[in-house]
Parts: structure tokens; C-alpha cells; sequence
């Protein structure tokens, strides 16, 4: 089976339009999905989950909110950490305030409660572009942080101020606390990232995808062709931070089950975020699970190599681990400063002519 | 090929194999990471120490330890990566040596079935050992600690703190927030007047803090510090003329890296500690045979008789007592995680035996139970003697008030009880 | 005066001199996104590293001992010597000329072009290139500088402010930091010598006219390559005064390098392209942070509002910054934004 159009025929024109319009990669989607519902399940353990999967579901949920903002509207942020820990204790809050409330909804209600939060900060954008905008969203960084630490309605007044999640299921099967099964939790973040990624994959391809990314490119041409930025960029806050929280809920309750702000969701985080759209590509849904599915796993790849493959003392691997994901970082850069899904549209170019190309 | 390519990738993900009928005992450290300058001791003693126990005693009755060691940074995610990676390789004790990392793993080692020792640190009511049944956090607490500082200032004032003004000045943090309960029913107790003074981690700069300190004028100020926070407020200390020996740190802000930037300024700095200090132990004598000397000490091996590469091999040697009293429980030198637990739940640690492993009058003597887990809580205060570049412990050791911080612990266990949905254990 | 004022006056003393100590940080910032347009988010880590260097060389460690140890079972640490203060700046400053030809050769000469965020990304990139080296080479331990800097309580201050209050009242005076005056003297020393680097030497000249027109620099015959290294060079310099007054006030440890954090602020306030910005940024937001921390935690406010809040210096310096440029927003000295289709 090649790799292209011809002989693919379209009768209307949804078919036209669609995401995958080469049924090679639809078959490859489909695939795709079907090992992640149906063949992960059941081989999955707990350090498969822990380490790998749900941190890669997790980030990849928030890397698509970041890259909404910043990858679709331009709007450089640098306040991720701060909104994850909006959703972290929004789910906190919901789960310990109406114990009959589903996960499942208090994970969304959660992301709400983020996107409200996200527009309030969202407002300097109007006047305040490009890296003094980044730096502003530092301002709710640090805010957020404090505020949660400071507060103790929000820990409800623990002693050392952490946060535990307790046990909630779906369908009576457990998805948050330590007894939840692998294949549960995983299961239960998988559905929401799909459903999500499906979602942001059909916003950004419409109206409002394509007022954000009008305003990304040269927001005073924008606003003359008749798109208003007020509504735009502050939709992008709110769709972009409702993602977030969404991230931060399932970081919180699913992933971790316990979290100190100041740790879990510090400034690093969201360098770490933006780190995974810029290297996945920016303005990219699938640059987006790229770049986290890097990042994620080229740590554990590394210490693994170096500790457990050449058994190095674990400090100089975890020094060698910080120079090489920086220069790795550089190097990516250098060679393809459009990311991952860049090199994935270049490979898409090449098979589509192949082996015919000229 | 690229099958191929995916499952070296897969097996490079997956941990390495376990070996088998070793003892694993895996080492949570941090040597990188804000925090690395108290990492570094710590994982270094806790090393040296089970490679002394394997190279002197071939292993804990005839077993061989394997040492996995893991690097946290002191982060959450990658200690949750660290302990999911290593439990599958029959870990039997976790010392996760974070506060944020303790309580993260409570809950999964519990469900697991395997024991943490957090040994003057994590989640304080895990003294509770009806609730916390997997938790063991002797020998001393938090709130001891808090409790134990008290005392000593009382016994300096000589009997009466009442009118005093005592302020605390800790990291802004879930481990800088758990003596404040403590200190405050203590206030209510003795009537003297508590201040708080937060200070935001990295704690590079803290002028508002001791300007404030020099305006209040409190008579004594412990402080609850961690990493960068330490050295920067001793020198600010030192910079306002605060008299050294009323500045009183918890364990954690008690080491040589904390104090040696401020210089002779520094003098008469003390810290509350509950084990002892410096190199004049017969263990060094050992571990220098059968651990320097052959090449085999861990990390740059530069840290042997500092105050936290001791306070390592306290937690080491705790473990390996805990280790050997399983065996005589259950007979048999190839234990599993559930009877190391048994184990730590039955550990008895005496002047004799102490004397006998090289470290006579360490620490203080103790014994664990089913219901208490936090051990007596028996402290010293430490104190710097900046001439001779060394601490020295100038006092006996000073009891908890267990009156004031039982129903602390009980109350919070009990909440977290409820909370988590865990039916106490009766014990007898 | 009463105590209370000269309490407040001793605040705001003290916050300006916290100030300068960020906007010595900060000026690194602006010196490079001055001339190349990037927001070098590796600053902080390059003070961290000069100091490590510095005090490395000075106490003639072994660089990357730890490495050549676990690779070749040799035991080298030091090399025992002792290097003065002056030699071993003078070293490092080196050190910081070299890194920053082999960042223009390595890095920047191939990402020539390119949008901002790909540069502040490659910086980020660099910053944790360079913890990592840093690490890998000096070890993470934490290490003792002395450069012999005055540092402690000033008695004259103390004395002479004491004498402004009721001498009844008990005033025991106000408190400075010899080592933040230092800090003072040092980063006024270096704006002077940067700003008559920039007017008179032509060097300097070509650097202002990189820093006004890329393209028309080029094109009159001004090499853009050299202007990189030598700014580069002088912001090493720079960490190195950064990482001089920082390491001298807390060990050179890891998280020196968060000082970046602190600057941050200093620059949004100050414009990211302003020199006298960088300071005066700073010395608000020092004074203002302060200011703001002593009134929080007071008594009045507490009675006021009944709130109990603390350790607020941390957002508030963000806040500042924020509402500033609100009403300004490309700073208060930066450049004017002018906006065509």
C-alpha cells in the first residue's frame, strides 16, 4: 500500500476535510488507538504506569492547553505551573467538599474553575505582548503558588499544608488512591486526553482556531480584517487553561495522589512545558504529544543507560543526564527550530512521493 | 528493525533484571538539584555504612546487601520513579529522605506492603503506629524536636520562658509548617510568645525577615531551614549581631555546610540533633580498613565525621539492626518486605549494642512498638565551635514533652484515619 | 524622629540595596537582549558557574575530579595550591571570554534568524547544558567564596542614624550591609565603565549601532560575530560581579542560580533594553517589595483587615512589575514599541 491520495477517492466533502485525509494514515490512527484502549490494558504494570504512561498522558493533556496559547495564539506563558495547581486543588476542594460528585466531573469541573482563573490573568495580554507578557504570567506563577500555601482553607487545614487524594472510582472501579489499578488509572486518562485531543484537533481547525492563529501571526492585520482580540486572546486563555487544569487535576489525583504546591507545580514546570511544545512543535496537536512523550522519556531512558546499563555513581549520570537533555535541547533547535511535528510533516512530504520524487 | 529498535528502547525503560536472594535495600538520594549540598553527606554515610556491613560481615547473616541507589534531586515525580523502579526487586525498607516524597509514597508503599523509615522527617503522626502500620519514623519527630528546643531554652532561662518571645523562622513549606502546631500549644503551655517568620524557598534573601528580627527583638529564634536558606540566614544572623547561642536550628539546619560561609561569625550557632557528632567513634576505625582504604567509599568520599554523612549511617545502621532482629524473629536470613517490617516493629536499640557496632552512646537507646513508631524522641543540643571547625553536643538528653505532642499525633492520625478510610489496628 | 519612621526609612535602605543586588543580576539580561534580541534565561546559571569557577580555581580543585575518579580509579581532588583572589578573577573572567566564543560558535551562529522564543528556548537549553557542566566539573557541594569583600553590620551607619532618634526613646539604630554597600559601589562602577565602553570606544560604538539596526551595522562593515562574543563577554563578566556579591552573601551552591528569578521582574519593570532601566527597576522593586512585606506583616495592617500574611516578596516584585506595565508596556526606560502592518 503506498502512501498517498491517488485512488482515494472523495464523494462529499466532510470526507474532504477530514483530519486524516490519506487512508494510510487513518488505518495507522486507528491502529494507533486501538493498542492504546485495547493492548496497553493488559500489559501494563505499576512502574509502566507511574514512570512512563501516566506522566506521558498527563503532560501531553497539558502540552496541548500551553500549546493552544502559546503555539496557536502566540501568546507567550510562562504561569503553567501555577494553573496546573489551580486544577490540582480545585480537585482537591471538589473531590473532598461533595464526596458523591464523580472524578470524571470533577476533573472537567476542575479545568472550568482553571479557564476562569486563566482569563482573570489572561487580561494583561491586551496590553502586554511578547516576552514582557511572559514575564507577567510569572506574576500568577508566583501568586497562585503563594496563595495556595498560604491559605488553609485550600489544604483544608492540614497540618504541613499537603494535599492527599482520597479514593473515587468510576463505574466502582477505583481510578484515584493507592489501590487504584494500573489499567485504570491509565484507562481513565486516556479517555479524557482523546477526548480532548479530539476536541482541540477540531477547534484549531475552525473559526476560532483560525481567528487564533490570525492574531498569533500579526495580531494589528488581524484585528483590521474584522477579528476581535479581546475575545480571542482571552478565549485562547480560557480554552488553553481549561486544558491545563484539566492536566493538573489528573496530575494530581490520578498520577501523584499527594502534592505540596511549591514542589509540585513550581516555575520548573512550566519550563518543562515549554519545553515539550517548542521541542514537539509549536501550533502542533501532535507536536504537542511529541514533545511530551520526549521529554518524558528521555530522562528515564538516560538514567537507565547510564545507572542500570553502565552503572555509573548516580550523581555524575544525573549531572551527564542535565548537559545532555540541554545540549540535546540546543541541538534540536539548531537542526529543526519547528520541532518534532516538523520533522514528521517532512517525513509525510517524502513518503507521499516516494519513490518518485521528481 | 524497528521491532527491534522498540524493544531495546522498551528494555532500556524497564529497570534493570533483579538479582536474586540478595537483600535490596533501595537509596532514594539526592546528589544533583537545589538541594544536592545535604543530599550529598547523608547518601554517602547511608552507602559507606552497607558496604561496611558487606565487606567486614559479608552481609546481615550471611546475606549480601544490594544497594540500588536512585537519584531524586529531591523532586516528587522522579522519587515516585525511583520507588516504582525499585520496589519490583523485593525492596524492604524505603527511607525516602524527603518530606514531600515521604508523603507521596505512604499510601502506595502501604498498599504495597513495604516499610518506610523517614527518620526525623515526612508526616509526624506516622508515630501512630495503629494508623500507620507501614510508617516508622523513630527516633524522634518533628514536634519533638520542637518540644526538645523548648526545653533547652527553659532550662537556659532557668525554669521560666513565660513573657519570653520565641520566634520561628522556617522554609516555607510542608516540612517548614509541622512545628508550628507544636509550638504553639507549647506557647499556650509555658506563656511565652511565638512569632512566625516565613521564608519562601530558594531563601536567598531574607532582609525583611531579620530586619524584623532586629526590631522585635525576640529572645530566642529557631529555625526550621532547608538548602540555601540555612547559610544565608546564619550570616544574616551574624550580619544583625543576633548572639549565636540563642539562634537554635532544627537537624536539618545543623551541618557544616550551614554554617562555615559565615565564618568565626558564626560561633556558638546551635542546632537540636539526636545522634552523635564528629569522627571519634571505633566505626571509623572500620571503615576506613574495610571501606576508604580499599577505594570503596561512596560519592567523592570527603564527608566521612560531618554531621549529616553520621546522620546517614545512623539510618543505615538502623536498618541493618532492624534487618538482623527479623531474622531471629522469623528464623531465616532471607527476609521479605513484610518481615523487615516486623523487623523495624520489634527493634530494640541499647547502649550495648551500640557500644558493640562501633558507636557507643550515638544516639539515644530505644524501642519500637506496634503502637508507637516515633520512637522517645530524644534530643541533644549540638552547638558550633567555629575555632575548631567542628560541633560539639553540650548537653545531655532532653526528653520530649510527650504530654503536649501525644494528643498532637493522636488528633492528626486519626483525622488522616478518617480521611483515608483505615480501621486503627488494635495493638495488644 | 520617631522610631516608627526611622524604622521605615531603614526598610526602604534596606530594599534599595536588595535592589541593586537584582539589578546587578539584571543587567547581564539587557546587555545581551540589547545588542541580539535574545532573552538570555541562562544568566543565573552563568553567575552560578563563574562563582563556581572562581572559587574552583582558587582553591585549586581538580575540574571533572569526580569523573576522572569513577572512569580511570584515580583519587586526585585538589591540586594544592592556593591562587589569590585578583589571579583567580582575572582566570575566570577568562573562563566566562571563552565560554562565550564557544556559545557564539556552538549556538547562536546557527540559530541566526530565527524567532525569539527559538533563541530564549536555545538559552534555556544552555542554561541546563551548563548546570550540568558546572556540576560535572566543580561538584554540586556547597563551597565557601572569599574574596575578602567587607561584609557585616555597619557600626558607623548604626551610630550616626543612631543619634537621629529621641535618646531616650532606645533606638539602637539602623542596619546596613557592608557587602550590599559594596555591591552598590561595584554595579555604579560598572555602569559608568559600560556606559564610557559604549560612548567612547569604538567598539562600543559598533555595539550601539548592533544594538539600534542589525541590518545597517551590517552593512557598514561591522562584524555581527565579534559584537556577539564581546557582549557575551561582558555579561560573563557581569555574572561574574553577580555571582562575586550572591556567593559571598550565601555559598556557591545550586540554587544561586535562581537569582535569575529575582531579576526577572527588575527587567520588566526597567525595560528589557534600558541600562539606567536595569537599575532603577531594580531599586524599585527592591524597595518596593520590602516596603511592602514591612507593611503586610505589621500590626496595623494585621488589625486593619484582620489577614495574616507573609513571605509575600516572592509575587509581589511580579505584581509590581505587572501593573507597571499595564500602563507602560514596554517598561519604563525600553525602547517604544512601533507596530506596522
Amino acid at each position: 500500500m503506498f502512501y498517498r491520495e491517488a485512488g482515494d477517492f472523495k464523494t462529499s466533502y466532510s470526507d474532504d476535510g477530514q483530519t486524516f485525509p490519506i487512508a494510510f494514515d487513518r488505518w495507522r490512527y486507528y491502529a494507533v488507538m486501538a493498542v492504546a484502549f485495547l493492548v496497553i490494558p493488559f500489559l501494563i504494570n505499576d512502574y509502566w504506569e507511574k514512570s512512563i504512561l501516566m506522566p506521558f498522558l498527563v503532560w501531553s493533556t497539558v502540552a496541548i492547553g500551553l500549546n493552544i496559547l502559546t503555539g496557536y495564539c502566540g501568546q507567550l506563558s510562562l504561569g503553567t505551573g501555577g494553573f496546573m495547581a489551580v486544577g490540582a486543588y480545585a480537585s482537591y476542594k471538589l473531590m473532598t467538599a461533595f464526596p458523591e460528585l464523580n472524578i470524571f466531573f470533577v476533573v472537567l469541573l476542575s479545568g472550568g474553575i482553571t479557564a476562569l482563573v486563566g482569563v482573570l490573568f489572561g487580561l494583561p495580554s491586551m496590553r502586554i505582548k511578547g516576552f514582557y507578557l511572559a514575564v507577567a504570567t510569572l506574576a500568577a506563577q508566583f501568586f497562585l503558588v503563594w496563595l495556595f500555601n498560604k491559605v488553609p482553607w485550600f489544604y483544608n487545614y492540614s497540618a504541613s499544608g499537603q494535599i492527599t487524594a482520597p479514593e473515587r472510582s468510576v463505574f466502582g472501579i477505583l481510578v484515584t488512591g493507592p489501590n487504584a489499578a494500573p489499567w485504570a488509572t491509565y484507562l481513565f486518562a486516556l479517555v479524557i486526553l482523546t477526548g480532548l485531543a479530539w476536541v482541540a484537533r477540531n477547534l484549531t481547525r475552525g473559526r476560532v482556531g483560525r481567528s487564533w492563529m490570525a492574531i498569533r501571526d500579526m495580531d494589528i492585520a488581524a484585528e483590521i480584517i474584522g477579528v476581535n482580540p479581546l475575545a480571542t486572546k482571552l478565549s485562547a486563555f480560557a480554552v488553553s487553561s481549561f486544558y491545563i487544569g484539566v492536566g493538573g487535576a489528573l496530575f494530581f489525583s490520578v498520577y501523584l495522589g499527594a502534592a505540596e504546591v511549591g514542589e509540585a507545580f513550581g516555575i520548573d514546570k512550566s519550563f518543562l512545558v515549554l519545553f515539550m511544545i517548542i521541542i514537539g512543535g509549536l501550533g502542533s496537536i501532535f507536536g504537542s504529544f511529541a514533545g511530551a512523550a520526549f521529554m518524558v522519556l528521555l530522562p528515564v531512558l538516560l538514567k537507565n543507560v547510564l545507572v542500570g546499563g553502565l552503572g555509573w555513581p548516580t550523581d555524575l549520570a544525573a549531572h551527564l543526564q542535565m548537559l545532555i537533555v540541554g545540549g540535546l535541547i540546543v541541538l534540536f533547535l539548531i537542526l529543526e527550530p519547528h520541532g518534532l511535528a516538523q520533522l514528521w510533516r517532512i517525513a509525510k512530504e517524502k513518503l507521499r512521493l516516494w519513490p518518485f520524487p521528481h | 528493525m524497528k521491532l527491534k529498535l522498540a524493544l531495546l528502547a522498551a528494555s532500556m525503560l524497564t529497570a534493570a533484571g533483579p538479582a536474586a536472594a540478595d537483600l535490596t535495600f533501595p537509596m532514594l538520594s539526592y546528589r544533583t538539584g537545589a538541594y544536592a549540598n545535604n543530599g550529598i553527606p547523608f547518601a554517602d554515610g547511608y552507602h559507606d555504612y552497607l558496604t561496611l556491613v558487606n565487606e567486614r560481615d559479608g552481609g546481615i547473616g550471611g546475606e549480601k546487601i544490594r544497594i540500588t541507589e536512585c537519584e531524586t534531586a529531591y523532586n516528587t515525580e522522579k522519587g515516585v520513579e525511583c520507588y516504582e523502579s525499585t520496589k519490583g526487586e523485593g525492596a524492604l525498607i524505603y527511607q525516602p529522605l524527603s518530606t514531600g516524597i515521604t508523603y507521596q509514597i505512604i499510601p502506595k508503599a502501604t498498599a504495597d506492603g513495604i516499610a518506610i523509615h523517614s527518620m526525623g522527617y515526612g508526616r509526624t503522626s506516622a508515630a501512630d503506629g495503629k494508623v500507620f502500620k507501614w510508617v516508622f519514623n523513630y527516633p524522634g519527630t518533628y514536634w519533638d524536636a520542637a518540644s526538645v528546643m523548648v526545653k533547652h531554652i527553659i532550662d537556659v532561662e532557668g525554669g521560666d520562658v513565660s513573657g519570653k518571645t520565641i520566634a520561628l523562622l522556617y522554609h516555607n513549606s510542608a516540612y517548614g509548617k509541622e512545628p508550628i502546631r507544636t509550638l504553639e500549644e507549647l506557647s499556650k503551655k509555658h506563656g511565652f510568645k511565638l512569632q512566625l517568620l516565613a521564608v519562601d524557598h530558594p531563601g536567598l534573601e531574607q532582609k525583611s525577615q531579620w530586619l524584623e528580627i532586629r526590631r522585635s527583638r525576640p529572645d530566642y529564634v529557631l529555625m526550621w531551614g532547608w538548602g540555601a536558606m540555612n547559610p544565608t540566614a546564619i550570616q544574616e544572623a551574624a550580619n544583625v549581631r543576633y548572639p549565636m547561642d540563642h539562634f537554635i536550628g532544627v537537624w536539618w539546619s545543623g551541618s557544616e555546610n550551614d554554617v562555615k560561609q559565615a565564618g568565626d561569625r558564626a560561633d556558638g550557632y546551635k542546632a537540636v540533633t539526636f545522634h552523635g557528632v564528629g569522627d571519634d567513634y571505633p566505626i571509623y576505625d572500620d571503615l576506613k580498613t574495610h571501606v576508604t582504604d580499599k577505594g570503596l567509599a561512596a560519592g567523592a568520599g570527603d564527608q566521612l565525621g560531618t554531621v549529616l554523612y553520621n546522620r546517614g549511617m545512623y539510618a543505615a545502621m538502623l536498618a541493618v539492626e532492624a534487618a538482623k532482629t527479623a531474622q531471629e524473629i522469623h528464623g531465616t536470613a532471607a527476609i521479605d518486605a513484610a518481615m523487615m517490617r516486623d523487623g523495624m516493629e520489634a527493634l530494640e536499640i541499647t547502649e550495648e549494642k551500640m557500644a558493640a557496632l562501633g558507636l557507643p552512646g550515638f544516639g539515644p537507646a530505644f524501642s519500637v512498638s506496634c503502637a508507637d513508631h516515633g520512637g522517645p524522641g530524644i534530643g541533644m543540643i549540638q552547638q558550633w565551635d567555629a575555632k575548631a571547625g567542628e560541633y560539639t553536643i553540650i548537653t545531655d538528653q532532653i526528653e520530649p514533652d510527650r504530654e503536649v505532642i501525644g494528643p498532637l499525633i493522636e488528633e492528626d492520625a486519626s483525622a488522616f484515619a478518617a480521611e483515608a478510610g483505615i480501621e486503627p489496628r488494635a495493638c495488644e | 524622629m520617631s522610631i516608627e519612621a526611622l524604622n521605615l526609612i531603614e526598610v526602604l535602605i534596606n530594599g534599595l540595596m536588595a535592589g541593586v543586588m537584582y539589578a546587578l543580576v539584571a543587567l547581564g539580561f539587557v546587555l545581551i537582549f540589547k545588542s541580539s534580541g535574545i532573552f538570555n534565561y541562562a544568566q543565573g546559571v552563568m553567575a552560578l558557574f563563574a562563582a563556581m569557577t572562581l572559587v574552583g580555581l582558587q582553591t585549586g580543585q581538580v575540574p571533572f575530579a569526580h569523573l576522572l575518579n569513577a572512569i580511570t580509579g584515580m583519587h586526585v581532588t585538589h591540586f594544592g595550591w592556593n591562587m589569590p583572589s585578583g589571579l583567580a578573577i582575572l582566570l575566570t573572567l577568562g573562563v566566562m571570554v571563552g565560554l562565550a566564543f564557544l556559545v557564539e560558535r556552538l549556538v547562536l551562529k546557527h540559530l541566526v534568524n530565527q524567532e525569539p522564543i527559538i533563541l530564549f528556548m536555545a538559552t534555556i537549553g544552555l542554561a541546563f547544558f551548563l548546570e550540568g557542566f558546572g556540576d560535572l566539573m566543580w561538584t554540586a557541594e556547597i563551597k565557601q567564596l572569599d574574596v575578602g569583600l567587607p561584609g557585616g553590620l555597619s557600626e558607623w551607619f548604626e551610630g550616626a542614624s543612631m543619634a537621629l532618634a529621641d535618646p531616650e526613646a532606645g533606638y539602637w539604630g539602623m542596619y546596613v550591609d557592608k557587602l550590599d554597600v559594596t555591591a552598590a559601589v561595584v554595579a555604579a562602577l560598572l555602569v559608568i565603565s559600560l556606559t564610557l565602553f559604549s560612548q567612547y570606544t569604538r567598539a562600543g560604538r559598533a555595539l550601539r549601532a548592533v544594538a539600534d539596526d542589525h541590518q545597517a551595522a551590517l552593512s557598514v562593515g561591522i562584524s555581527l560575530r565579534f559584537i556577539w562574543v564581546m557582549v557575551w563577554s561582558i555579561a560573563g563578566l557581569v555574572a561574574l560581579v553577580a555571582g562575586i556579591m550572591w556567593g559571598s552573601k550565601t555559598g556557591v551552591q545550586t540554587s544561586l542560580s535562581l537569582i535569575a528569578l529575582k531579576a526577572l521582574p527588575v527587567l520588566m519593570l526597567g525595560g528589557f533594553t534600558s541600562i539606567p532601566g536595569a537599575i532603577v527597576g531594580g531599586l524599585i522593586i527592591g524597595a518596593g517589595e520590602k516596603l511592602f512585606e514591612y507593611f503586610v506583616t505589621s500590626d496595623a495592617f494585621h488589625g486593619l483587615t484582620g489577614f495574616n500574611i507573609d513571605a509575600t516578596e516572592n509575587w509581589f516584585a511580579y505584581v509590581l512589575a505587572l501593573l507597571f506595565l499595564v500602563f507602560r508596556p514596554q517598561g519604563l526606560f525600553g525602547d517604544r514599541i512601533i507596530e506596522r502592518v
